[in-house]
């Protein structure tokens, strides 16, 4: 009964919060991260340092007037931004943050479920997360929505064949599709996989970053070019779905990278007795730190780079990195033969 | 069932990224955009036609509202135009002083220029560091006269007041840190491939279609016409000072985007020239106490930062104000090549384009 629904419950209960909180303080250290970049102080009112400006942002969105536009479709409208939040949640189902361990008597798994088809679980949630930004342009009835939703569908289109391509290499280093199961690989065979598969992370991590509509590829939601993108129509809670499924989004992919590509929770070199001390600190902790660093990145990015244009950015995907991401494959798939 | 037809959005007069309120509708097919209607009058406060119900002096500060993020430039237009309609001398000081002026003006709006094109593409941090840098003209301006945008810092005939005392060191030391600070927008973006991706071959237009359009100022260089009043009809100090004209080869984006940041430098050298050779004298020539102009009709151009400003004024040499005041804005000369430039382009380029002309809506409508 307590194993059965109790400690599962309690797990969803404790990521689904801590991501929530996690996504909510993302937008803050990006504000920061970006302000320190460009020589400013970033939100300095709202608490000591700023440090309560998400929950004033929290109480001001939820606050405002919710509006739908008389033309819009009404039923599509309201369901895009849950469409596009969702699916951005469901995804920490089977991400590990650390392995099974020893809590008041009982064995308690770091992840709230380990299913063998756990990375086809994620690239296929994490797909259906588009809809909601196509729906979104196409229920706003308006110009600029239906242009940037177009942009959308086909960028993550093109850019999950790379991305996905690239997992199918991992996969063939762990033999394995479940999310602790590669880990476990990691561990076995001493290395992470960024070692390995340097390449296959690279086109990883350029095509989170196009999947997340982040710089330089965020041209759904291009400020400069499309007013407010997909969600120039949406206000209020509407409008912070999408906006925290951004966030979400960005940190499923960290995580996903983290898990596939850099060890997941094991700390640094796992198999040298030398550094046993380093034990003493919890293995979810090493799970955090490595997803932290590529959230700073990705703002970083964002800082620093000018934005594709849209055909650039689908020459990127389907002339460079898709090519390079069979490469790839197929050299794994050779040296793997070879080698066993 | 199925048909295509073309998609009419309106870009403006409320976007983000028109420069102000101005408004182009497009027509596209996808994102291609098969024509543009610029439209445009949204700032018209009828400064040309105010200007022939005020005095001489008056007018002054009227220009300060055409280009605002160059008012002194504008002020030094009109004032010389004025100047050339009295014939009337100015002292040495004052024009070397008008020039430090003029081309601290060129800065901030340079400065202004590269932030906000950068940021139109999408590179926002270049925005936030030459702001940084627009701060420090802006505090030197009020050092000099008192206001931040609209200066109001010229008279008929020189200055309204003497450089405060360090000022000049202070103009020194500002060209000591912006060496640096232009070298750093251009580490952001001269050799960054997504920028050249964006820039390079967009909207490119030959130097003959360029004249033949009306094109002036850095728009017009980057075409590879070395056009530029500073040099061709000297004003202020300009025939005493040493200084080069930065010209592109390609007439794309990219090159009008090299010429501005060359300019950035050029003008540092003027300025150091300037304000280390400031000579002493008199601020304010033999004005007579009431402005009042013979009969006759004038047109003078300078180069203002967006590109050559002119100036025809008609006076009746009975009244104490203009018969007929008339601007050529090169923001507005400038906007007419838009719809040839984004012809063919792609929506993103629209706002590459726009940037790239550097116009003010406050200049284009008056």
């Amino acid at each position: 009964m307590i194993d059965q629904f109790v400690i599962p419950l309690l797990k969803i209960l404790i990521v689904l919060n801590a991501t929530l909180v996690g996504v909510t303080y993302m937008v803050l250290l990006e504000r920061k991260v970006i302000a320190w970049a460009q020589s400013r102080l970033g939100p300095m009112r709202v608490g000591p340092y700023g440090v309560l400006q998400p929950v004033a942002d929290a109480i001001k969105l939820m606050l405002k007037e919710d509006i739908t536009p008389v033309k819009a479709d009404r039923w599509v409208f309201t369901a895009a931004p849950i469409i596009s939040m969702v699916p951005a949640l469901i995804v920490y189902a089977v991400i590990p943050f650390g392995p099974t361990v020893r809590m008041f008597g009982r064995d308690v798994s770091l992840s709230i479920t380990d299913i063998n088809v756990g990375l086809l679980y994620v690239v296929s949630v994490a797909s259906v997360g588009v809809y909601g930004i196509i729906l979104a342009g196409y229920a706003s009835n308006s110009k600029f929505p239906l242009l940037a939703s177009l942009r959308a569908s086909a960028q993550l289109i093109s850019y999950e064949v790379a991305v996905t391509l690239t997992l199918v290499s991992v996969i063939l280093m762990s033999g394995t599709l479940s999310m602790v199961g590669i880990v476990n690989a990691q561990y076995n065979s001493r290395v992470w996989f960024a070692f390995v598969q340097p390449l296959a992370f690279v086109i990883f991590f350029i095509g989170g970053l196009a999947e997340t509509n982040r710089a330089p590829f965020d041209l759904p939601e291009a400020e400069q070019e499309l007013t407010g993108g997909f969600h120039t129509e949406y206000s209020g809670m509407r409008f912070a779905l999408f906006f925290l499924a951004e966030y979400a989004n960005m940190i499923v992919v960290s995580s996903v990278a983290t898990t596939l590509f850099f060890g997941g929770w094991l700390r640094p070199f796992p198999n040298v007795a030398a550094l046993h001390f380093l034990d003493i600190v919890p293995s979810w902790t090493w799970f955090l730190i490595k997803s932290f660093v590529f959230l700073y990145i990705f703002i970083w990015v964002r800082a620093t780079l000018p934005r594709y244009r849209y055909d650039q950015l689908m020459r990127l995907g389907w002339k460079v990195l898709i090519p390079l991401a069979i490469a790839n494959l197929v050299v794994t798939g050779i040296v793997k033969v070879i080698l066993t | 069932m199925f048909d295509t037809s073309e998609l009419v959005i309106n870009m403006g007069p409320q976007h983000p990224s028109t420069h102000g309120v101005l408004r182009v509708v497009l027509r596209l097919d996808g994102e291609k955009v098969v024509d543009a209607d610029v439209i445009m009058g949204y700032l018209h406060r009828g400064i040309e036609k105010l200007s022939e119900n005020r005095n001489w002096t008056q007018i002054i500060l009227l220009t300060d509202r055409m280009d605002y993020v160059a008012a002194a430039t504008s002020n030094v237009g009109y004032c010389e135009t004025v100047e050339k309609l009295l014939q009337l001398e100015v002292p040495r000081r004052a024009r070397y002083v008008r020039t430090i002026l003029c081309e601290l003006q060129r800065i901030a709006s340079h400065c202004l220029w590269v932030g906000t094109h950068a940021m139109d593409i999408g590179a926002m941090t270049v925005f936030l560091y030459a702001f940084r840098e627009r701060e420090l003209i802006l505090d030197l301006f009020e050092e000099f006269c008192g206001a931040r945008l609209t200066y109001n810092s010229m008279r008929i005939g020189g200055l309204p007041l003497d450089i405060p005392p360090g000022w000049d060191k202070k103009v020194l030391e500002f060209c000591k840190i912006m060496d640096g600070k232009v070298d750093e927008y251009e580490t952001l973006l001269t050799h960054n491939r997504i920028w050249l991706e964006r820039t390079k071959g967009i909207g490119v237009i030959s130097g003959a279609e360029a004249t033949a359009l009306g094109m002036c100022g850095p728009t017009l260089r980057g075409s590879g016409v070395a056009r530029d009043v500073r040099k061709d009809e000297p004003y202020a100090a300009y025939d005493e000072m040493e200084f080069d004209v930065p010209i592109g080869t390609a007439g794309d984006t990219y090159d009008r985007y090299l010429v501005r940041m060359e300019e950035f430098r050029q003008s540092l050298r003027i300025i150091r020239q300037a304000t280390e050779g400031l000579p002493e004298g008199p601020i304010v020539g033999k004005v007579p106490r009431l402005i009042k102009p013979a009969a006759g009709e004038t047109y003078h151009a300078i180069e203002s930062p967006k590109g050559e400003l002119g100036y025809f004024i008609v006076s009746d040499g009975k009244s104490t104000n203009p018969y007929r005041f008339r601007v050529r804005p090169p923001s507005f000369c400038n906007l007419q090549a838009l719809p040839r430039l984004v012809r063919g382009h792609l929506v993103a380029d629209v706002v590459a384009l726009i940037g790239s002309i550097d116009i003010v809506s406050g200049e284009v409508d008056r």
